[in-house]
């Protein structure tokens, strides 16, 4: 079966591993933009009173960092392995509602793109209410211009795709599994999928309230966060971390998963203890809701519920620690091939843990009272988040390059890549614990030479810069890996899912036969024999409706930005005719 | 491996330490507190801390191990295939369990000792959170005042909190933790400090243009000499000598229309901006961001925004003739 290559095939296409591909690439643009604002804020801290920026353009670069990492990088760069590897490893033809998943990735782009557009006007009047925007500052009385009006809206759009994608998988992973394919059977990484997908559709919706309010609040004049007319901005800090919280274990869980395939291949030894590792996933996925407050521990929520809240959040390290010890345990006595995606799986190891110890200091509400709102804070959640989530997404990146281009990624400059990045984000990231401790708050564009942490300041930014060395050598990798790569095969690492069973890159209906699974590792146990191909296989053409559909949303978002209510009924309409169009699509194209 | 590249990471390693330690002194450093509220923190901060340090060892010595131990040979049999192991499960999860118990059950102590009812005698600030100064309001000395805080040492001083428009933070590191100013609400927070000196803190909840440069000072001063600060506030200046320097001064604090956001107590009653009665006798000025000499008074008043961008305070095109005169007529302001 051939494939379209066109440029309409791709702005059509509903095949999940092109869609995949879709999101890999963008939020990879994104996280470079993400990357480069980062590069900017330690160009301006790297000595004191330093003028790189200004003041306001500073206060656009953590936000707009923070928010691009969070919604435009981490979580699409995540969903690009959903979708790419979940079918295959589930042994499926496609995601359970192709056209659906199209329509998020529209959306996810189109929502980046509305909110980075404040960029380029007159201005840039980007979001600077940092990334969690606490009220009373994102309200109108206090920031008039249309950044946070960006912010939110953007914010609104992006919530739509990850609802869209989160029901899309957890459909997909509940019903399309092969024959035999039992739910503890089933691979990690998708089960890590499935609890992301679950915390997704239960997450966004409490945002999505609270952008609601804050739009009234500044588009209609109503008070929901104002507190002279009744409102409460602590109503806000609640509300934004109810979803915040589970939002970390978005970020996390899928990491995780990519540790939990990666390790097992390279140590030649099946994940200990699987089944824990699974209920501690699925443990942590329900205990991520109990813990919301800890983000809050200097707001005077008063003696018991800080009590309560700590003792939630240090409970919630144990099967965090349980995963640790049963990564560990898979690599005892096993046969450990240092792959760059076994190094970038370790570094996970290694730098997550750290990042995790953090944690429980500041789960201790007294010890935050001096940690929250510094650099210490910084410091703990990239290495949660960089050296945890970044390093597990990297570990993936080497692991299915292979499946997804046909082609390995090298591995010289893969070590390479790894060992800048590992040792780059300790320079930039470790000394930021002892800033905290020195008292040096976040989110400040400036800070004197009389705090003398000049020293570790610049530290951290030449750490930066390794970083970004460290991103150059990749894009390098997977530039000259175009032409010069090896050619991968169907298993290049001697992996034991079923996405390793089938061609790299896969046809486009992935499987010639469904196979039917007898164990938790197919490959190892049971090599599936090669069957004769199925006759023809049909698989469902494109659509452009999923596009048109999403085009509407930005549309209507400009109504409130602009303050043209006209505006939203052709952005409505535009939507509701994609659907129209979408609902009765004729079957077979 | 040549003999010189033996000492290249215990080189890189001593160079590095060197770098980060010739910093300091550091003065918001959470890490030496002079109070108790500051020493209790520090001591829980302590314990968790060791503990963290032994978990990490335990892990990353594990994992150490392990790289180094288990790497794969070529034509090495196909590793013994282990799925799990129930006791070791149960170990790791009631190891970290008990871990958590040592850590818990100080905290929660901590917890209700530092948020508990204030003792007698205590002194009562009101600390009022601004875009982008501090105020300062002591109910039972009347006295009204900005940015640099005076507390008498050995007497517990608590701190009621707030804000008239968004979320800040106040905080004094070596003092103790922070709270948040919340608009709508009084939060509490409450120490003793031990030692008489100058303390530098600053706004750490994000909030706005110039949350960085919203500092503050609180000095612990001794009884006598805070019973001296309280007396000089109280006092009202003395209006200037009719045709001195600081009269023109006044003038102009009137023409440039000052009076309509501060205060000088028995000259003018603006409420927006901080109290001046005794602004001559600060050590800082612009929310503490700068120190009180003439230099920074002159590029202050003659550049707000410049100084302190998104600054409410606007620039009142103050003419070269009159700066000087309103400059002195600060600086007397004792």
């Amino acid at each position: 079966m051939s494939e379209a290559t066109g440029l309409k095939s791709w702005l059509t296409t509903t095949d999940h591993k092109r869609i995949g591909k879709l999101y890999f690439w963008t939020a990879f643009v994104f996280f470079l933009i993400g990357g480069l604002e980062a590069l900017l804020i330690r160009g301006q801290l790297a000595q004191p009173d330093g003028t790189l920026v200004s003041a306001d353009t500073y206060n656009q670069l953590f936000t707009m960092h923070g928010t691009t990492m969070v919604f435009l990088a981490l979580m699409p760069l995540a969903a690009a392995f959903f979708n790419f590897i979940v079918p295959l490893q589930i042994g499926a033809r496609d995601v359970a509602f192709p056209r659906l998943n199209a329509f998020s990735y529209w959306v996810f782009l189109l929502g980046g793109l509305f909110m980075n557009a404040s960029w380029l006007l007159p201005h840039h009047p980007a979001p600077d209410g940092g990334w969690f925007g606490y009220a009373t500052l994102t309200e109108r009385q206090f920031s008039t211009g249309p950044n946070i009006d960006f912010w939110l809206l953007g914010l609104q759009i992006l919530g739509i795709a990850s609802l869209a994608a989160g029901f899309n998988f957890i459909v997909t992973i509940l019903n399309l599994r092969a024959p035999g394919m039992k739910m503890m059977r089933l691979p990690v990484f998708s089960w890590m999928t499935l609890v992301t997908s679950f915390l997704m559709i239960t997450a966004f919706p409490v945002i999505t309230v609270a952008l609601v309010f804050l739009m009234f609040d500044r588009v209609f004049g109503t008070h929901f966060y104002l507190p002279q007319a009744g409102g409460d901005p602590l109503l806000w800090q609640h509300l934004f971390w109810l979803f915040g919280h589970p939002e970390v274990y978005i970020l996390i869980l899928p990491a995780m998963g990519v540790v939990s395939e990666v390790l097992p291949t390279f140590s030649r030894k099946p994940l200990f203890g699987y089944t824990v590792v699974v209920y501690s996933g699925v443990l942590i996925g329900f205990m991520g809701w109990g813990v919301w407050s800890h983000h809050m521990f200097s707001v005077g929520l008063g003696p018991i519920a800080d009590s309560v809240f700590a003792l939630t959040t240090m409970l919630i390290a144990i099967p965090t620690g349980v995963k640790i010890f049963n990564w560990l345990a898979t690599l005892w006595g096993g046969q450990l091939r240092l792959t760059t995606a076994m190094c970038f799986a370790l570094g996970f190891i290694a730098l997550f843990t750290i990042g995790g110890l953090s944690g429980v200091t500041h789960a201790s509400p007294p010890a935050d009272l001096q940690q929250t709102d510094t650099y210490y804070v910084v410091a703990h959640f990239h290495y949660v988040l960089f050296g945890g989530t970044m390093m597990g997404l990297f570990a993936g990146m080497y692991y299915w390059w292979p499946k997804m281009t046909g082609r390995l990624l090298s591995e010289r400059l893969g070590l390479l890549h790894f060992w800048l990045m590992f040792i780059g984000m300790n320079l930039t990231f470790f000394p930021m614990h002892f800033l905290g401790l020195l008292g040096m708050p976040r989110r400040i564009y400036t800070y004197s030479h009389d705090l003398g942490v000049d020293s570790m300041n610049l530290l951290s930014s030449i750490g930066a810069v390794v970083l970004g060395l460290g991103m150059i050598v990749f894009v390098i990798n997977m530039w000259r890996t175009r032409r010069h790569g090896a050619t991968a095969g169907p298993n290049p690492w001697g992996g034991a899912t079923l996405e390793w069973s089938i061609p790299s890159p896969p046809p486009v209906h992935n499987f010639d036969v469904i196979p039917t699974v007898t164990s938790r590792l197919p490959l190892w146990d049971a090599p599936p024999k090669p069957e004769p191909p199925a006759g023809h296989i049909h698989v469902p053409g494109g659509s452009w409706w999923p596009m048109v559909a999403a085009v509407g949303l930005p549309v209507m978002a400009l109504a409130p930005l602009t303050h043209t209510v006209w505006i939203v009924f052709v952005g409505a309409a535009i939507l509701l005719y994609g659907i129209y169009r979408w609902a009765y699509e004729p079957f077979e194209v | 491996m040549p003999r010189y590249r033996r000492h290249l990471i215990p080189l890189a390693l001593l160079g590095l330490g060197l770098i980060t330690a010739c910093g300091g002194p550091f003065p918001q450093s959470t890490l030496a507190p002079t109070s108790d509220f500051g020493v209790e923190i520090d001591r829980l901060f302590t314990g968790i801390f060791w503990w963290a340090v032994g978990v990490f060892v335990v892990v990353e010595g594990l994992l150490l191990f392990s790289i180094l131990r288990f790497r794969h040979r070529e034509g090495a049999p196909v590793p013994a295939q282990h799925h799990g192991h129930t006791t070791l499960e149960i170990a790791w999860t009631l190891a970290p369990a008990v871990i958590l118990v040592f850590i818990a059950v100080p905290t929660v102590r901590s917890i209700f000792t530092t948020s508990g009812a204030p003792p007698e005698g205590a002194l009562r600030v009101e600390v009022i959170g601004h875009q982008w100064w501090w105020e300062y309001r002591y109910p039972e000395l009347g006295l009204v005042t900005a940015n640099e805080l005076h507390i008498p040492v050995g007497r517990t001083v608590v701190v009621d909190i707030t804000s008239t428009d968004v979320i800040h933070s106040w905080w004094t590191p070596k003092l103790g933790g922070k709270r948040d100013a919340v608009p709508g609400r009084q939060n509490r927070i409450m120490f003793r400090p031990d030692s008489i000196g100058e303390y530098m803190g600053q706004c750490v909840e994000y909030c706005g243009a110039s949350h960085a440069n919203m500092r503050l000072r609180t000095f612990v001063d001794s009884d006598s000499g805070f019973a001296a600060w309280v007396a000089a506030q109280r006092l009202q200046p003395a209006p200037p000598a009719a045709g001195s320097t600081e009269a023109a001064g006044q003038q102009a604090f009137q023409k440039y229309g000052c009076i309509g956001c501060h205060t000088v107590a028995g000259f003018s009653a603006g409420q927006l901006g901080p109290n001046l009665t005794h602004v001559g006798s600060r050590t800082t000025i612009a929310g503490a961001s700068m120190m009180n000499t003439e230099q920074h008074l002159r590029e202050w008043i003659g550049n707000p925004p410049g100084m302190k961008p998104g600054s409410l305070m606007p620039d009142m095109h103050v003419s070269a003739a009159d700066l000087p005169a309103l400059i002195a007529y600060l600086q007397s302001l004792k």
